[in-house]
């Protein structure tokens, strides 16, 4: 919890600033628009927090958002699916097609920048492909209200996206650290050889996680599709996977592998999205938004890598005196 | 080189030592692994430095701190492993930091001179291909000439060539035997260090032998012999060693494990076949490189084996990957412990209970009290030294790492325990508690494999040794036939006990 430490700090100190600077921060409208984004972005970048740990990355969320949005759309609106079939549809394509990551990352050992790129690439130009380039959307079709609710709607005051993400982060909290699977994963991540020679099936768990973020992608993208209303094939979540990137870097994963924790993600993302807010809020020219962020991720990564080493030396120095006496 | 010592902590690797090479001479430099000769070399080569001692060329002192001072003084080292860069060509490769420019501020390779040059060398040592070749296409022993051309290019008068034939066939050996003669008909001194006796007998002008970091002795040419050589090695005489006794295979049928045609990726034209009994340790002695690791790992299944019929207790098994070797409690400790062995970031609870955690859980979920408890009671019990379970493994000194390994798989009851090289980078004391252990598990029943390339170790702790030689076992001495001689013979190839025995 230590290393969290420092991010979450930061992140409250951040709130205190902006709050002070402009009170308007603070109004529920603003925290609860702020907690939907945090909930929808969260949810994705978990499953990416899961990916970085095995020391692999994953670059076709955005995309595959915009496909699974339209795919969304066309099957409730155009071919009448019915909820709850659509949506399994949506998750499932979602879990078949990072499995396909995962097979091709373990059993052809091709390296997951490259696979991820190609779906990045491959899924934006199919979703735009089976539109024709149109935007698809979900317009005021009945029967939708149930998903419109899980995007838009609040629970006791409580955005319901937010919602499913504490759910989603309760139960990855628990497979990540105290969980078979979780311990298995770090140590996949850290040393894949060693891991091998403890007898765990590295290539498995590897795939398992691959198919486990790919699931959270699929439910972040019903919630953006709905949030939106409407899926523009081209743009729908350009670079998102840049902000769950960038949100489990920040919380503390280590893109060597082996590093990170739920927490850490929740924080980085609430960070993110914070940061974004206070570029609105602060009236800093919105073209700066990216240059923010960027300067904000890169002192938090240094902050948080000199408190390691010093750590670390703390420990070796304690090492020393058990040895010594 | 004069007087020359070098203490590393803990050990010391050479002690006044020397080492004389005229001009155009051929030192063959020999002994035991362990021995200093690497050492010495290195230090030759500017790799590390020296703590006393003068090295003088041409009667001159000369300092080398560096590799580049070394190439200064037109020294040049040919390491074991090969050092060429496949992803460049092989002018490159020769020319590497050495690479004539056509001047003006860019810095432009004059490519024209660089293959011009490389060619011609490349003739000269007689390796028949153009320059522009990527050197990832060649074979090792193409390579290898590829760095004597290099040396040769950089105008080298004295070539260190460390086991440059282990990986080489038998006419490609010869081939470099040729060129080493070759080349001191061109007055370049070379040290040649190698294993292979009949090798050392056929170019050496001298034989140089280092045992336990200090000159063993000299043998000139026409008086080098494999029974000279082995005896100033190990430092006896070998009268005590039965010439021509055959060893007889010891089995025991009821409960053991037995290995049969084993074939490894590195040696796939290799048989190996042997067995340990239940509270047996079976030791595994060889020179580095002789294929003891290659068949712990085939057997522990995370590396391929082309063929194998292992028997634990009369069942037959199938091992396609550690976990299966796990489920029958094969387990091994591995020759590199901060690489394959441990998880150096994971705290010590967290490695110990990896393989096993299983049992530490209820649905999947880990219990955290019961994790801790175990891996409370190992350290206790194997003298893990360490404030709490809870400290991080790269934190722990060389024999408590070996200790957590150890303790990854005494928390399930083993039936067959492999050690590579359980005792390497460990300080005595530890040594002496790991020993213990060892024996402590072959008394509870265990089958137990120690691969040591230590003599004292291997001699000292097993039952029985199996020795091996490029792949294949050449023996496998009991008790009563044991000697650092008999091991040493079987070792380098002198001496095959097992070749009508085996197959």
């Amino acid at each position: 919890m230590k290393k969290e430490l420092g991010i979450f700090v930061l992140l409250i100190v951040l709130c205190i600033i902006v709050s002070i600077v402009n009170p308007n921060f603070l109004l529920p409208i603003n925290l609860q628009n702020l907690a939907r984004q945090i909930g929808a972005f969260g949810i994705f970048s978990i499953g990416l927090g899961l990916v970085i740990i095995t020391g692999g990355i994953e670059l076709s969320v955005g995309s595959m958002m915009a496909l699974l949005g339209v795919l969304l759309s066309m099957m409730l609106t155009e071919w009448h699916f019915g909820v709850i079939l659509s949506v399994l549809a949506c998750v499932g394509i979602a879990m078949a097609l990072t499995f396909g990551h995962g097979l091709l990352i373990t059993r052809l050992n091709m390296q997951p920048f490259i696979v991820t790129l190609c779906g990045l690439l491959f899924y934006r130009g199919l979703a735009r492909f089976i539109t024709n380039d149109e935007t698809k959307g979900f317009g005021t079709a009945e029967g939708l209200d149930f998903l419109r609710y899980l995007a838009n709607g609040n629970l006791a005051g409580i955005p319901m996206p937010f919602v499913l993400l504490l759910i989603v982060a309760a139960i990855t909290w628990i497979a990540l650290h105290r969980s078979v699977y979780g311990r298995y994963l770090f140590a996949t991540g850290r040393n894949a050889e060693a891991a091998r020679y403890a007898g765990i099936s590295t290539k498995w768990i590897v795939t398992l996680t691959y198919v486990i973020a790919g699931a959270l992608t699929a439910i972040s993208g019903i919630i953006f599709a709905f949030y939106t209303n409407s899926v523009s094939p081209a743009n729908h979540g350009n670079a998102y996977e840049l902000y769950g990137i960038a949100a489990a870097v920040l919380g503390g994963c280590s893109l060597r592998g082996g590093e990170g924790s739920v927490v850490g993600v929740l924080i980085g993302t609430a960070l993110l999205q914070v940061l974004r807010n206070l570029v609105n809020l602060l009236g800093i020219p919105s073209s700066l938004d990216f240059a923010v962020m960027g300067a904000v991720i890169l002192l938090g990564v240094m902050a948080d890598q000199i408190f390691t080493e010093r750590r670390n030396r703390r420990q070796v120095a304690q090492m020393r005196e058990t040895t010594a006496s | 080189m004069e007087g020359i010592s070098k203490r590393f902590p803990g050990v010391v690797a050479l002690d006044n030592v020397s080492l004389t090479v005229g001009a155009g001479e051929i030192v063959a430099l020999i002994g035991e692994n362990g021995a200093g000769k690497s050492t010495l070399m290195k230090i030759l080569g500017g790799a590390i430095s020296r703590d006393t001692g003068s090295i003088k060329i041409d009667g001159q002192p000369v300092e080398i701190r560096s590799p580049n001072e070394a190439s200064a003084l037109r020294i040049e080292f040919i390491h074991q492993e090969l050092s060429v860069l496949e992803n460049l060509d092989v002018a490159a490769n020769i020319f590497l930091h050495r690479e004539p420019t056509i001047g003006g501020p860019l810095k432009l390779i004059d490519r024209k001179r660089v293959y011009r040059e490389s060619d011609a060398i490349l003739r000269k040592v007689g390796l028949d291909i153009p320059s522009r070749t990527p050197t990832g296409q060649l074979s090792i022993a193409q390579q290898q000439l590829v760095e004597i051309a290099r040396a040769l290019s950089a105008g080298a008068r004295i070539i260190i060539m460390d086991e440059p034939t282990s990986s080489l066939t038998l006419t490609e050996t010869r081939r470099l035997l040729e060129l080493v003669k070759d080349l001191k008909a061109e007055n370049v001194s070379i040290i040649y260090i190698s294993h292979r006796m009949h090798e050392v007998i056929e170019v050496a002008d001298r034989a140089v032998v280092l045992r336990d970091g200090k000159n063993a002795g000299e043998i000139p040419r026409g008086e080098i012999t494999h029974e000279r050589m082995v005896r100033m090695m190990v430092g006896r005489d070998l009268k005590d060693f039965f010439k021509g006794e055959r060893v007889e295979q010891h089995v025991e049928h009821d409960g053991g494990f037995e290995v049969r045609r084993l074939r490894t990726l590195r040696y796939p034209n290799q048989l190996i076949s042997f067995d340990v009994a239940k509270g047996e340790v079976l030791g595994f002695a060889g020179l580095v490189g002789a294929g003891r690791s290659e068949v712990a790992r085939a057997i522990f299944g995370v590396e391929e084996a082309l063929e194998a019929e292992v028997t634990l207790n009369g069942r037959a098994l199938q091992i396609r990957d550690a976990q299966d070797a796990i489920t029958h409690g094969i387990y091994l400790v591995p020759e590199d412990r901060r690489l394959s062995g441990l998880i150096v970031d994971f705290n010590i609870r967290e490695n110990i209970t990896l393989p096993n955690l299983e049992s530490y859980s209820s649905a999947k979920i880990i219990d955290r009290a019961k994790e801790s408890k175990a891996a409370l009671e190992a350290c206790k019990a194997i003298n893990i030294k360490t404030p709490s379970p809870e400290m991080r493994a790269a934190n722990l000194s060389g024999g408590n790492q070996q200790k957590v390994v150890l303790a990854k798989w005494l928390t399930f009851a083993p039936r067959v325990l492999m050690f590579d090289e359980p005792t390497r980078g460990i300080d005595v004391g530890a040594k002496a508690e790991i020993y213990q252990l060892i024996r402590n598990l072959a008394a509870e029943g265990v089958a137990v494999i120690v691969i040591s390339s230590e003599m004292e170790e291997v001699l000292g702790i097993s039952d029985r040794i199996a020795v091996m030689h490029e792949g294949r076992l050449t023996g496998v001495l009991d008790r009563a036939q044991f000697s650092e001689e008999a091991v040493m013979r079987l070792a380098t190839g002198t001496e095959n006990l097992a070749a009508d025995l085996r197959e």
